[in-house]
């Protein structure tokens, strides 16, 4: 589960201030790609998807532009697309590998991105053909470090 | 996404002081203007405005801007900032050659102060505890100088939005206190609001945006502001371009803007349009997610014949079509203040 630092939506209930955005919660064992999105490894299985972090950025979610199943994805290069009322953000790949589920939920409820980026949001799973590449990925502690100093810039 | 519900629930207030506010004056003022704008100046009444487009020798858009005739010898109007330099030396260059013909018409642009837009159903009466004047009696497209909670403002009930509201001209140093008093009047209902808000605001008005929807080769005819052509300026002319606006007025356009709706992601701009069998008719220039509407919404440009609403066609994004169809703007009823 999401171990939220700090929840924004009920920050901005409360009337905090939450100009820093670089709280957005961060999820332990998953492991998160500089262009913000997040891989969970499980054995040659990994489940993609965007962090709390980008989606909170992005706004609300309107459209997610899926890949078909069986496509082929490498680490690092867009797959799919995300659009929000503002704006429209390419989806890259953290991994190499070949698609093997697609979460369809998402056509009909492209808002799933925002109210759970890390669980019911989760995009496609991929087959991984180096699960090497993983160790180029972040983990959760400098995935937060490294938000805190993309949002000071 | 809230933002834009909460403006045309409540109100939303916008900082736009990065539009560049400018006041002609002199005796000859209205005919320097009319030379190139497309609105019959002459025939506004005094404290009235119009939306217009500087026109330049191709007929085409140099921008589009809401003028007001404060007084025969006034004109108050405000311009796009993206734009703004562009404008000022165009209006500079025809200023000077239109003096040394003896013409009386002079300028000041309005550095020293702001402009906010107060936009929504709240706009009226929130407003209206901050002034003497009767709101009420201020009508859609009108003009007054008036004292706002305590400074001498510029007040045009006009906006992007849709909504009824107004745009305020204040002096810079007076412009917070302004702001925290609209809000405050309006118990938080009335909201700051971005741009981004703005954009889905106007887009869901059937407004054009300068740079986007309406460009230099864009004429107004094409872009569908024929209305704003004066029906003195279509018999007599005298403006930049005239010749091509008014024998595109005769013969029809062969492009048009239209209203788009379309299944898939957003179409953005650029998005190219094809007609049923897949041929290129035209290109997407706004488009986005309606927030009131909840589905997408654009506006692009068609080749005439395929503008009517309930025309189908197909929208390219990202190398993949999409069903489509041009539909009437607005796409959400405009809610302008005007005399019933």
């Amino acid at each position: 589960m999401a171990s939220r630092l700090w929840a924004s939506k009920a920050a901005s209930y409360l009337k905090i201030s939450t100009f820093n955005r670089g709280f957005a919660s961060v999820v332990k064992d998953l492991k998160y790609a500089d262009s913000h999105e997040w891989a969970k490894i499980d054995g040659k299985t990994a489940t993609i998807g965007i962090t709390d972090h980008a989606q909170d950025h992005l706004g609300d979610v309107v459209y997610v532009e899926l890949p078909e199943v069986g496509t082929a994805v490498t680490q690092g290069n867009g797959f799919g697309a995300v659009e929000s009322v503002k704006a429209t953000s390419d989806i890259n790949s953290p991994v190499s590998g070949k698609v093997v589920q697609v979460n369809e939920e998402l056509s009909s409820s492209p808002g799933l991105v925002n109210g759970s980026p890390y669980e019911n949001g989760w995009i496609i799973k991929v087959e991984m053909s180096n699960t090497d590449e993983v160790k180029s990925l972040m983990d959760s502690d400098q995935y937060s470090k490294f938000c805190e100093e993309e949002d000071n810039h | 996404m809230e933002s834009t519900i909460n403006c045309r629930e409540n109100g939303s207030l916008f900082d736009v002081s990065h539009m560049c506010g400018l006041s002609l004056k002199g005796k000859d003022c209205v005919s320097f203007l009319e030379k190139l704008v497309v609105a019959d100046v002459a025939g506004l009444a005094p404290g009235t405005g119009s939306l217009t487009v500087f026109t330049n020798e191709k007929g085409g858009a140099i921008d589009d801007s809401v003028i007001t005739k404060v007084t025969d010898d006034h004109i108050y109007l405000v311009v796009n900032a993206g734009c703004r330099d562009k404008d000022l030396a165009h209006i500079e260059e025809h200023m000077k050659a239109f003096k040394a013909k003896g013409g009386d018409v002079s300028w000041h642009i309005y550095d020293e102060r702001s402009l906010l837009a107060l936009q929504g159903p709240l706009a009226g009466s929130t407003l209206q505890y901050l002034t003497k004047e009767d709101l009420s009696k201020l009508y859609f497209g009108e003009f007054r100088i008036i004292d706002i909670n305590g400074a001498k403002c510029f007040l045009t009930r006009t906006g992007y939005t849709g909504e009824d509201g107004f745009e305020i001209s204040v002096p810079s140093e007076n412009a917070v206190d302004l702001a925290k008093a609209i809000l405050e009047k309006s118990e938080g209902k009335v909201r700051l609001t971005g741009l981004g808000a703005r954009d889905s605001l106007r887009l869901e008005a059937g407004l054009c945006l300068y740079g986007n929807d309406m460009e230099q080769h864009i004429t107004p005819v094409e872009a569908g502001l024929t209305w704003a052509i004066g029906k003195r300026r279509r018999a007599e002319g005298g403006f930049l371009g005239a010749e091509v606006i008014l024998k595109q007025i005769a013969d029809g356009p062969a492009i048009r803007r239209v209203g788009l709706f379309s299944s898939g992601p957003p179409a953005r701009s650029h998005s190219e349009i094809q007609n049923e069998n897949g041929e290129n008719i035209g290109e997407v220039t706004s488009g986005g997610f309606s927030p009131c509407l909840k589905k997408n919404i654009g506006m692009g440009y068609v080749k005439s014949g395929l503008h009517k609403p309930g025309t189908k066609l197909k929208i390219v994004i990202r190398g993949k079509t999409y069903e489509g169809s041009v539909t009437k703007m607005p796409f959400v009823a405009t809610k302008y203040y005007k005399p019933t």
